[in-house]
């Protein structure tokens, strides 16, 4: 309770990500309808939502790796649409993100991975990189694993190394997309420690992606509920918890969708989009 | 009408792609002129790896392909060079067709198998499994650091493999010579050097740099357009594999026919 007021405090609350009216689609089929939040400096945000709803399409948006049909995202002041390549570059420089399946190079040891961003952006010498390396990969608990591939780590491993890259620059932003899907109870929970954790050492801004409620909980200042590309709830934990909004509570109380009734409604859905 | 449309529109799809084949090559060439003035390490570390990779591991399937193709060319054309009592010319047969065509031409196709394939592959998982978008997140872009060190690898080692090919189809040829036609190994190569222009082997050096930079520029772009999916890495593999032996001919031809006509001996 008493870490989650502190970054508010220390950073006065400034807009870190500013998402205004956002529509996104790919092809013909839009995704995103209408997507306004803001993220503040040194908070948590988590992007709570079912699979499909769009979340990693929205976090795609975020970090200027997909570009919005129509609305602006705000990044420290740049609109993501018409930043210049070079701005960009030093804004992603900034970010750290870790991927829904990590997305290490697997043609690179843990270790160069963690290193890619360092040598390629800093005149840093070798040995001060490998101290640097040794240091991030201390900080998500893997220390000693430089030298592994990504594809002998298990699940939880390659979660924290991608993590412990997302840290090498030293990052304002980090992004997450599903960091604890598919681990079991007892790593997801010390994936979200590691999360408490970079945040109180570090104050970053966090955006975290993810349908895992407990982990959400556990770990948010502030969250979204999305539904079907659209943001049906926005608050703190408690705010969440006392929602009387059907779908948030459907999804917060774990209620399957209900069965199409009747053989109209059947009908209507086995032909629809059909030309016959 | 069908037809029109149908041929009229591969047409278009075909002037496209090969846009998209010259604006890639285009981003690599600004990479490589700007990076002498950025600070990128592993740059260099990089293009070593990709031309140990391209030529230094083609070698040994290169050169029995070659020595074979040479020995092969002797043998096929001394049937009419006996009848015609001219059996001492198969060293310059052997030698012309092999630094001008069949040189750059094998040392392409062998390439295409070993390297146009991988780079697809590579590039079209990394795709798959999002690392693509990892690198763009590090505000690296995928050309510059993918595809550039290829492609200066692949424009140094093709002319080399060439070289060596060239060397290694006459040795072919050599046997045959040795063997069948009255030639002594020394013979045999003072006739290939006396019926070689300089301008055989230059164009078929010209020719294998430009075999370079197609099969590069075909490789990885069928790896960044790869769809979502391990199995379209396979299916990348493959129209890379294919799109660049047609370009490589299409290429060939062009280049050939511009050698005869605008510059004739
Ligand atoms: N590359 C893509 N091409 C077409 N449709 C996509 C693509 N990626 C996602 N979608 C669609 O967009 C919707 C949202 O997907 P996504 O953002 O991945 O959801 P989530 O991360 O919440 O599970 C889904 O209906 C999905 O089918
Ligand atoms: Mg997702």
């Amino acid at each position: 309770m008493q870490e989650r007021n502190e970054p508010e405090r220390k950073t006065g609350g400034q807009v870190a990500i500013g998402v205004r009216n956002v529509r996104m689609s790919y092809g013909e089929f839009e995704v995103l309808h209408d997507i306004t939040f803001d993220v503040k400096a040194g908070e948590t945000m988590v992007i709570l939502g079912g699979s499909g709803s769009g979340k990693t399409t929205l976090l795609r948006a975020l970090m200027g790796l997909e570009k919005p049909v129509s609305g602006a995202i705000l990044v420290r002041g740049h609109d993501l649409c018409c930043v210049p390549p070079k701005e960009m570059a030093e804004l992603r420089k900034k970010f750290g993100v870790s991927f829904q399946d990590g997305a290490l190079f697997g043609s690179m040891t843990i270790g160069e991975n963690v290193a890619l961003p360092v040598r390629e952006h800093t005149r840093l010498d070798d040995s001060t990189i490998k101290v640097l390396v040794r240091l991030k990969l201390e900080e998500v608990g893997l220390s000693g694993f430089e030298d592994y591939y990504p594809a002998q780590l298990s699940g939880g491993m390659k979660k924290r190394a991608a993590v412990a890259r997302a840290l090498t620059l030293d990052p304002e932003i980090l992004f997450f997309d599903e960091p604890s899907a598919g681990l079991d109870p007892i790593v997801a929970a010390g994936i979200d420690e590691l999360i408490l954790k970079l945040k109180r050492a570090f104050g970053m801004t966090i955006v975290v992606v993810t349908h895992e409620l407990a982990s959400a909980f556990r770990i948010a200042d502030r969250m979204i509920v999305m539904d079907r590309g659209k943001i049906i709830a926005i608050g703190t934990p408690e705010e969440m918890k006392a929602s009387r909004h059907p779908r948030v509570r459907q999804f917060f109380d774990r209620v399957p969708d209900q069965e199409v009734s009747g053989d109209d409604g059947l009908l209507e859905r086995l032909t629809r989009n059909l030309r016959i | 009408m069908a037809v029109i449309e149908t041929v009229g529109q591969a047409a278009i799809d075909g002037l496209v792609y090969v846009g998209d084949l010259a604006i890639l090559t285009g981003r690599c060439a600004h990479a490589a002129v700007t990076a002498p003035f950025q600070w990128r390490r592993l740059r260099g570390e990089r293009i070593i790896r990709q031309a140990m990779a391209v030529g230094v591991g083609a070698i040994p399937v290169l050169s029995l392909i070659a020595f074979f193709i040479g020995e092969i060319m002797a043998l096929q054309s001394a049937y009419e060079l006996r009848k015609l009592g001219a059996i001492a010319l198969v060293a310059r047969v052997v030698a012309i067709s092999i630094t001008r065509e069949l040189g750059p031409l094998i040392t392409a196709i062998v390439v295409i198998g070993r390297s146009g394939s991988a780079f697809a592959a590579e590039i079209g998982s990394m795709k798959v499994n999002s690392e693509l978008d990892a690198l763009e997140t590090m505000a690296l872009d995928p050309v510059e650091f993918l595809v550039a060190p290829k492609l200066m690898a692949a424009v140094v080692m093709l002319p080399c493999l060439t070289i060596w090919a060239d060397f290694l189809g006459v040795l072919g040829g050599a046997t045959f010579g040795v063997a069948a036609a009255g030639f002594t190994l020394g013979t045999y190569l003072h006739a290939t050097l006396e019926s070689l222009a300089y301008r055989d082997i230059v164009t078929g050096l010209i020719k294998s740099v430009v075999f370079g930079v197609v099969i590069t520029a075909v490789g990885s772009q069928e790896g960044l357009s790869t769809g979502l999916g391990a199995e379209q890495v396979g299916r990348s593999t493959t129209s890379a594999v294919v799109k660049s032996i047609f370009l490589v001919v299409a290429v060939d031809l062009v280049f050939t026919s511009f050698f005869y006509f605008a510059a004739p001996r």
